[in-house]
């Protein structure tokens, strides 16, 4: 039964990796590019939010809403003043830009909020802690219902913006080949600004249920990268509903590690990534072997 | 009529040969540095050293080898973790240091076959994750304590003063080796075939590059390189904590080093090194602001002056002073005939 909570239980802490890890995944479909800075804006976010719980007394959710258009314009000019100059420089640039902005993030959140770790939780009472019984032991707390219904509405919402909107049409015509759609019309530096305005708006979600599901610190951000990036990874880049997969299935990884041995939570979750990404390219390799094979016989 | 009589390949210029000269005369000097300076002054020199060495790692790996990791910190804690397991397994500390710094090239080598054909950012995280995964299993070790720790207590074998002198040498010799071994790899076939790679890697394969050679070299003394740092840290540090050696700031430092230097040329991370060797004396004690700073300045340096300090200069100047590449001057039999073309 042990074994059956601890799998329940990783299915929905794969509910909040999804969560976290869309804004990287959409990104990354549109842009080819992979945020560094990811983590350190979804902990912004979660500073934000309490910051405006701990004056106002509001609730965490009416902050967000408040948050979530500031955390736009943010991505709206990460895109604008970083991304869009480094984009146009190769590949490995965005990378280096984007790991100087987690540089200073982390560092100015130090500054301003200091080293106390700080938690949304005892601003939303019973919502922490109450949960339902599924029968056998298991319980599922509604917090956690909660976020993964919030991550399941968040890809479908963008799989729908991606496949059924004018933006969403104009996005994946620049992700296809971004020439061809300068030429019939596409404004591609708008479109990209949008792009980015989504995905941090989605990080700041993200990062408020982080702070309502656990205690948030200043340099939290580079462990909630690292998570996302690899449900992002193992759902296979640039797709939505992989990332869900992918987040489950690191969630189950790391619930069934920690019951196996007490350090085996973040072991497990990092083999079970790095062995995906391992059987990947070699099923990749053997694929381009046997075609070379059948090319040579032909 | 052949079009080559016109242009001739030059490889040392007089400056770059003046410069390497004084280089290596700088060198010998720095040899003798504990016999006038102070003990704190030759600690300081002793990290300045190690910063080289992880620039100019970093640098070969991407600026040459278009290979941005943010996981070289694993390699950096490994050696100095198996210098500490050696070295309670009896082996005599300094070789342990040495053999610490071996074990890392080894461990690069079993990833390169996984690593190397990761891409992008994918390659940039994913060896992220391995430092992680090095970081949680060095836990494990009874030795080690989890994140409490543990110390090189063979060390202690020497007196303060002695050990000193010797970290001194042993980083001042690593520095010189290390530097003089990228110097000559990238001057060779080596740094032909990484230049080809890093401008298009289909046509250079095509070309007959071996590609995966290629990078797994490069790795591989990368990854011994930061091996390396890691052991000589422990020797001025002796107390291994496995989250100040696996910590990702040491990636930070790196970048920073080798952005700001120039990224990509073999001058620029040794330049860059100094900045940051500069900018932690004058700083250091700020704490957080000069992180903030160092962020900053590498965005900063990554968006608007890619090539970094030497890169500018080299390119506004025509300066070579430590040639890995080859230079064509147009030759006297210009003069010979009517230019073509």
């Amino acid at each position: 039964m042990i074994w059956i909570n601890q799998i329940v239980q990783g299915v929905l802490l794969g509910g909040y990796y999804a969560l976290i890890a869309c804004g990287l995944s959409f990104m990354f479909g549109v842009m080819r590019i992979i945020n560094l800075a990811h983590g350190d804006l979804a902990v912004l976010a979660a500073y934000l939010v309490w910051a405006i719980v701990d004056h106002s007394g509001m609730s965490p959710f009416l902050a967000l809403a408040l948050v979530l258009p500031l955390m736009g314009a943010l991505g709206w000019l990460i895109q604008r003043l970083m991304l869009e100059r480094s984009l146009r420089s190769g590949m490995l640039v965005p990378l280096l830009t984007t790991f100087g902005l987690a540089i200073v993030i982390q560092n100015l959140l130090f500054v301003q909020f200091g080293a106390d770790s700080r938690s949304l939780a005892p601003a939303i009472g019973d919502l922490a802690f109450d949960s339902w019984s599924i029968g056998g032991q298991i319980y599922i707390s509604h917090l956690a219902g909660l976020t993964f219904l919030v991550a399941l509405l968040m890809l479908g919402g963008l799989q729908l913006l991606l496949t059924r909107t004018p933006l969403g049409r104009s996005i994946r015509a620049i992700a296809e080949d971004p020439d061809t759609a300068e030429l019939v019309g596409i404004n591609s530096r708008a479109v990209y600004a949008a792009a980015a305005a989504i995905a941090v708006m989605t990080v700041a979600v993200g990062g408020t249920f982080l702070g309502m599901r656990a205690t948030f610190a200043p340099y939290a951000g580079p462990a909630q990268l690292i998570f996302a990036f690899e449900a992002v990874v193992i759902g296979g880049l640039g797709s939505m509903w992989g990332t869900l997969i992918g987040g489950i299935v690191l969630g189950v990884a790391q619930n069934v590690g920690a019951q196996i041995a007490p350090n085996g939570f973040l072991i497990a979750g990092h083999v079970v990534f790095l062995g995906v990404l391992g059987a990947r390219l070699a099923s990749g390799n053997t694929r381009r072997r046997i075609r070379a094979l059948l090319g040579r016989a032909a | 009529m052949s079009a080559d009589s016109r242009f001739s390949v030059q490889r040392w210029t007089p400056v770059s040969a003046a410069s390497v000269a004084t280089l290596v005369a700088l060198c010998v000097a720095l040899a003798f540095a504990p016999l006038l300076l102070g003990a704190n002054a030759i600690d300081r020199l002793t990290t300045l050293f190690i910063y080289v060495i992880l620039a100019t790692m970093w640098n070969a790996l991407a600026g040459y080898g278009g290979l941005v990791s943010v996981g070289q910190q694993a390699f950096f804690g490994i050696g100095a973790y198996a210098a500490i397991r050696l070295s309670s397994f009896g082996v005599g500390v300094y070789p342990a240091l040495l053999l610490g710094a071996a074990f890392a090239g080894l461990v690069a080598l079993v990833l390169s076959p996984f690593a190397l054909r990761l891409r992008g950012g994918e390659f940039a995280i994913g060896m992220w994750v391995v430092a992680e995964l090095c970081h949680l299993l060095v836990n494990l070790d009874h030795l080690i304590q989890g994140e409490t720790g543990t110390s090189l207590i063979a060390l202690n074998a020497f007196a303060p003063g002695a050990r000193r002198e010797y970290n001194y040498w042993l980083a001042l010799t690593s520095m010189v080796a290390l530097v003089g071994l990228m110097f000559s790899l990238l001057r060779g076939r080596l740094g032909s075939s990484m230049q080809a790679i890093r401008d298009s890697e289909e046509a250079a394969a095509s070309l007959g590059v071996r590609v995966l050679a290629a990078k797994r070299l490069l790795f591989v003394v990368a990854g011994a390189g930061c091996g390396l740092a890691g052991t000589l840290y422990l020797a001025t540090e002796i107390s291994f904590q496995p989250a100040s050696y696996f910590g990702v700031q040491w990636t930070a430092y790196m970048i920073f080093m080798a952005l700001v230097g120039g990224l990509g040329t073999f001058e620029g991370p040794i330049i860059g090194a100094l900045v940051f060797f500069c900018m932690e004396s004058l700083f250091g004690a700020s704490g957080v602001w000069y992180l903030v700073g160092l962020g900053a300045t590498a965005v900063v340096f990554a968006l608007y002056l890619p090539r970094g300090l030497w890169g500018t200069i080299e390119k506004r100047f025509g300066l070579r002073l430590l040639p890995v590449g080859y230079r064509v001057n147009q030759g006297k039999s210009d003069a010979d005939g009517p230019a073509r073309n």
